[in-house]
């Protein structure tokens, strides 16, 4: 867990405060201004009432500038981002056609799979050119073709499940398949971190969800036990079925799963988990089978893997593995298998290449040096972080970590910074994260060279002295080491 | 008995205060004479305050033990995580072995397809795959990242000015999938409390939105203009406090569930009549009604400012996937920061944008294909207008055609299972893919079930014939 240092706390409030307290100082003026305005709605309640979009317009704007900035090339090692300008102090931006190329630890392209492929490519075109990029139909009426099947069956290969099920966006798979799972009378207990589709997907099942701290297998027994012994609210019932909830690895704190002590738990009281393995799949494990092949977990350990083909293998879409049973079961009551349109046939073409190529079934070790090189990038990266003196979260081998910023001020500060330099960087806040913990993300692809590397670490130092984020002492730099060593020789 | 224990009570404090008269007598502490009146009165009040001070009586706590709760645990057996898989609820879907065009083949063998909402007949179209070629050789396939991070990239941007601008809306925004389109939207600006007026045959994503959103729901029969007046005039009659909240009526412009065709003018009048926003999905009807495709807003000939939000999916007529949601700035601008299936998720990948964009531009260039498209919808309608046993029940401008059962069988499932074996028996035996109506268990829908048929412009005479003849030799083997 982070711990905010004091000192840090207070500043980052006072930030906060006064940005608040002049955003309701404009508000209060612009209602003034507004008073013959609001006529004009004519009975309608405003469509944003009061506060609600109060974040939006006094304090996301000013720094609109940082976010979904557009890139005009493949989200690969290097990209090109389009530059834009704003006439109206960062309310509107307007692209312009100029383009900067910069260095990308931004997307989730963990095994390079996002930009041309010699092995995938070719075989994507040849897929879209014989199925067209739709099949217009949903899965259970015209959308199955045999990309689709044949998916399915290397996806259940690839983790180790008797059988998968497919849907054609990562968000949804989440939110359509626990409906589908658990309803009234069932308990969810959901890790304090998951991800927002989880959290709507558990909301939409009517089951009732309980929280559990985050990745504390101590915590989860106690929730778990208290729920057993308390069954049901007012009813007291036993519960139907108890699921619980954990990702892989968690995009916002760059921490793997502590998995084989909640799995022991899970086992112990009879819980059912579910594992979204949405940015460890094939990022991670000897050979990229994510987290359960990496902490050594046996996958049938697990009822349900959820994982997503966005981030390692450059495509888009998600899957649920699962036994013959429940995958039978879903088919026949998921409704985004009843009601969405079926994966675009190209996209599935897109992954299967890229599982055959992980594998090494392609006839190259390519697979496995991507592995390699991702690990190695990401350790190397993570431990020269940590030696400047950057407060970086997250466990080793995984590709994602969080440089911490904490205040509002040094998050557009740190981004554009990073960007003049010709480094694109990712800088989270509210919502995503928790009002006081905004941070800079890192995400390391295996398409990074080591000269990448040595670039981007010198850029993010200068910027974090220019910025004020090394709130660690600094280790004793290399050279001065090596200086200390000759002389002693 | 009462009365007794009064005079024991009386008889015990005039004692009391007797034994105290006795030794105070006469006994004065600030000019105020204490005799034992004041004693039993000062006691009194002391026993008052002490009982009031008191918590109110409870139940002894007692805790369940460590013990305890072991059982518990060791006792509790869950279900199991899905229930036995009865035979009769399995579906059999063929697998495609080529492109969802209107030839496709299942089987080794060459079908006419009805089931793929291909309505432009763009599957298969090779200036729109050309067009993803040159996409996916700049981009890759995948965008890896949200919209937020990196995951904008120029097409999408290009995409949504294009929606926009062919629509005649001020701006618009790409979801990656069509289904979670509306159900992002309708929580984005729907919340506790609000009021939302919808139809009760609206599709699964509506009916998720409306549950995600934890507004107040209230449901109108379907399709039924009187039912939705008496239902608004019942929500806003004498209600002072409904004025102050955010009203909404969720209507679908062609029902996916019926083929029914919503009365776009007259929902506007009763809107403006009521004060209500109107949010409508177009899944169906965006790029097939109305003289240039432009949907219902412009089959009806009303200005599109009037309807406040507007979302379709793109995987029907454009055929390439994704949604978007279009309106005023405001609208759209509110949702890239709280709509949560367009900020969490990953962004549509490029080439299904860049593929978006070839299918408008063929639209706008073509758009005598959407006469074809009429022509074929009426040549199937009447067709299928004497087939034994079913009944044609959709709008005659749908391009899905809905057949339902004459009399139904009595219950939904029953009604699916005759109809799946029609569906398969016209497959099987005179090569035409039709689908019926499948329905998740989760679905709220009530509708009659019905054979699906998805009509497209690139559907020959001769294919639409073929069909029904096939269905009407089936359905009078199978329901006479």
């Amino acid at each position: 867990m982070v711990r905010l240092p004091y000192l840090t706390a207070l500043t980052t409030l006072f930030s906060y405060g006064l940005l608040f307290a002049f955003g309701q100082m404009r508000d209060f003026f612009r209602k003034i201004l507004d008073l013959w305005k609001s006529k004009n709605l004519q009975g309608y309640a405003p469509i944003c009432l009061g506060l609600e979009d109060f974040y939006t317009r006094r304090l996301y704007l000013r720094i609109q500038d940082c976010f979904n900035r557009p890139i005009a090339s493949a989200p690969d090692a290097w990209i090109d981002v389009v530059e834009r300008y704003s006439k109206d102090s960062n309310k509107t931006l307007h692209r312009t056609s100029k383009i900067n190329k910069c260095l990308n630890l931004g997307s989730y392209n963990y095994l390079g799979f996002a930009a041309a492929d010699e092995y995938c490519t070719p075989r994507v075109i040849e897929s879209l050119k014989q199925y067209s990029p739709s099949t217009c139909s949903a899965r259970v009426d015209g959308g199955t073709t045999k990309l689709h099947a044949e998916l399915e069956e290397v996806v259940a290969r690839f983790v180790r499940k008797p059988a998968a099920i497919l849907f054609g966006m990562g968000y949804a798979t989440n939110s359509a398949i626990i409906p589908a799972l658990i309803g009234k009378g069932g308990l969810i207990i959901s890790d304090s971190l998951n991800h927002n589709s989880i959290v709507n997907g558990a909301r939409g099942s009517g089951a009732t969800v309980r929280v559990f701290q985050h990745n504390s297998a101590a915590h989860l027994e106690e929730v778990l036990r208290e729920q057993i012994a308390e069954g049901q609210p007012r009813t007291h019932r036993p519960w139907k079925k108890i699921i619980v909830i954990i990702e892989g690895i968690y995009s916002m704190e760059g921490e793997l799963c502590k998995l084989p002590e909640i799995i022991a738990v899970c086992k112990k009281y009879k819980a059912y988990t579910y594992l979204d393995e949405a940015h460890s799949i094939g990022a991670i494990g000897k050979s990229g089978r994510g987290v359960c092949e990496l902490l050594g977990v046996d996958t049938a350990d697990m009822d349900i893997m959820m994982g997503t083909f966005t981030k390692s293998f450059g495509s888009c879409g998600g899957y649920i593995a699962a036994s013959k049973e429940i995958i039978q079961h879903l088919k026949n009551t998921c409704p985004a298998h009843f009601y969405a349109t079926s994966m675009s046939p190209p996209a599935a073409q897109q992954v299967i290449s890229a599982i055959k190529v992980v594998l090494g079934e392609d006839g190259s070790n390519r697979g496995a040096q991507k592995l390699a090189q991702i690990r190695d990038n990401s350790n190397f990266f993570r431990s020269e972080l940590h030696k400047m003196g950057f407060e970086v979260l997250g466990d080793n081998d995984s590709p994602v970590m969080p440089i911490m910023l904490y205040n509002p001020a040094k998050i557009p500060a740190f981004s554009r910074e990073c960007l003049r330099r010709n480094l694109a960087v990712v800088t989270v806040a509210f919502p995503a994260t928790p009002l006081l913990l905004a941070r800079a993300r890192i995400c390391i692809s295996a398409s990074h060279t080591r000269e990448d590397m040595i670039k981007a670490l010198e850029v993010i130092s200068k910027v974090g002295d220019l910025v004020g984020i090394k709130y660690f002492p600094v280790e004793p730099q290399k050279h001065l080491t090596d200086k200390i060593q000759k002389k002693l020789e | 008995m009462a009365s007794s224990a009064m005079l024991v009570t009386t008889a015990a404090l005039d004692w009391v205060s007797a034994a105290f008269d006795a030794p105070l007598a006469r006994a004065v502490v600030f000019g105020i004479h204490i005799d034992g009146h004041l004693v039993v009165e000062m006691l009194l009040i002391a026993v008052i305050l002490f009982q009031l001070s008191r918590k109110s009586y409870k139940h002894p706590k007692k805790p369940l033990t460590e013990k305890e709760i072991d059982d518990l645990c060791e006792e509790w057996v869950p279900e199991p995580l899905c229930p036995p898989i009865s035979e009769e609820k399995q579906f059999h879907t063929p697998t495609l072995e080529s492109a969802a065009a209107p030839h496709t083949i299942v089987n080794g063998k060459e079908v006419v397809n009805f089931a793929s909402a291909n309505y432009l007949g763009l599957i298969g179209h090779e200036k729109i795959i050309n067009s993803c070629i040159g996409s996916l050789e700049k981009y890759g396939v995948g965008s890896c990242g949200p919209r937020a991070f990196y995951g904008t990239i120029d097409v999408h941007l290009d995409c949504e000015k294009k929606i926009a601008n062919f629509l005649g809306t001020p701006d618009s925004i790409i979801y990656s999938y069509g289904i979670s389109t509306i159900f992002s939207v309708i929580p984005a600006f729907c919340k506790k409390g609000d009021i939302i007026v919808a139809d009760e045959g609206v599709h699964w994503g509506v009916q998720n939105g409306l549950y995600l959103s934890r507004s107040t729901v209230v449901y109108f029969k379907h399709n039924d203009m009187a039912s939705l007046q008496s239902t608004l005039e019942k929500l806003t009659r004498g209600n002072k406090r409904a004025e102050k909240l955010r009203r909404y009526i969720v209507v679908e412009a062609v029902y996916q569930n019926s083929g029914q065709v919503a009365p776009l003018d007259e929902i506007i009048r009763l809107k403006e009549k009521y004060r209500f926003r109107v949010i409508l999905d177009e899944n169906h009807s965006f790029g097939v009604l109305g003289n240039s495709g432009r949907g219902l807003a412009e089959y009806y000939g009303v200005p599109i400012e009037k309807i406040d939000i507007i979302t379709a999916g793109m995987g029907n007529s454009l055929a390439t996937d994704g949604g978007f949601c279009t309106g005023s700035v405001r609208v759209v601008d509110h949702q890239r920061l709280s709509s949560s299936g367009y900020v969490f998720s990953a962004s549509l990948p490029p080439y299904l944008a860049t593929a978006a964009i070839s299918a408008v531009d063929y639209l706008e260039e073509n758009p005598s294909i959407l006469a074809t498209l009429k022509n074929n919808i009426a040549l199937l309608r009447k067709g299928l207008s004497d087939v034994a046993g079913l009944e044609v029940s959709s709008s005659p401008q749908s391009p899905i055609v809905f057949l339902k059962l004459k009399k139904s069988r009595g219950s939904q499932d029953k009604d699916l299972q005759v109809l799946e074996k029609i569906v398969s028996r016209v497959l099987h035996e005179d090569s035409v893919f039709l689908v019926t109506s499948k329905r998740s268990t989760l679905d709220k829908c009530r509708l009659p079930v019905g054979i699906r048929i998805f009509v497209s412009a690139g559907h020959s005479e001769s294919d639409i014939l073929k069909a029904v003849d096939s269905l009407k030799r089936v359905a009078a083997l199978e329901l006479e």
